[in-house]
């Protein structure tokens, strides 16, 4: 299953649904065109909500720091929204679960922006 | 699956899609658990990535070697590009703090977390990595076990 996103506004933050497999090639550069998209057009409070994402490689991983950072270079904020278990362990094996922001509540998520 | 098997592929990111779903089913098809079959799959496809990208830089006369031989202990995947070699002295630990947040170097340490044996094979004329999983309930599992 190839990867799909969409956005979507809840109180000033985006909140970007992404679904299928975020792996090198299409995923990856659909991942990176989004974010700079919404950057560019200054929506700086992002969520990326990975509930439906079902497998993710480490170009995968490397296009979820790369968002994190960029957002945050830009002196904006990204949170990681409802992980799979694949994608949980993952972000715990290469020790970045510490790193994102990770919520498991949409609504205290959105709150959650300064 | 026969004892053993081998494809030569193409250096594109299709090799690198059907280098993973072959491996997933062999090794569904040996009896592997979903998480076994998950973790076999996404390291057969981070070395696909390697041979594909880094090894042969998608030279279109270069080829990517893919086999799979299962033994009564293991199932054995071995990958091999025709590029420079890989400089096993430079891959840097992802988990190093001031590595963390690179956006790349993650595949090959991927592959040591999800195989129970990655041996890296370099030389002028390509990589070679063979990457081995124990088969559930073999001498070789059941003495890791015991350990």
């Amino acid at each position: 299953m190839s990867m799909k996103l969409s956005t979507r506004q809840v109180d000033g933050v985006t909140i970007v649904d992404c679904s299928g497999r975020i792996t090198l090639g299409e995923g990856s550069v659909m991942m990176r065109d989004t974010v700079r998209d919404l950057l560019a057009k200054g929506n700086k409070k992002i969520i990326l909500n990975l509930g439906d994402v079902n497998y993710i490689d480490s170009s995968g991983i490397g296009e979820l720091v790369s968002a994190f950072t960029t957002t945050k270079n830009q002196g904006g904020e990204l949170k990681l929204l409802h992980l799979t278990k694949k994608v949980h362990d993952l972000l715990q094996i290469t020790k970045l679960y510490t790193v994102f922001d990770v919520k498991d509540d949409e609504t205290a998520a959105v709150k959650g922006f300064k | 699956m026969e004892q053993s098997v081998s494809y030569t592929l193409d250096s594109t990111l299709d090799t690198v899609d059907h280098a993973e779903e072959k491996a997933t089913r062999i090794a569904t098809d040996i009896g592997f658990g979903e998480d076994e079959v998950m973790q076999i799959s996404m390291a057969v496809r981070e070395c696909a990535v390697n041979a594909v990208l880094h090894g042969n830089a998608y030279a279109p006369d270069k080829k990517v070697v893919l086999s799979f031989e299962r033994t009564p202990e293991d199932l054995v995947i071995t990958i091999r590009d025709q590029g420079k070699g890989i400089d096993l002295g430079g891959i840097p630990n992802p988990l190093a703090p001031e590595n963390l947040l690179k956006t790349s170097g993650r595949g090959i340490f991927l592959m040591r977390s999800f195989m129970d044996v990655v041996e890296i094979r370099p030389s002028q004329t390509g990589t070679e990595i063979k990457l081995i999983k124990h088969v559930r309930g073999s001498s070789a599992a059941g003495k890791e076990a015991s350990q």
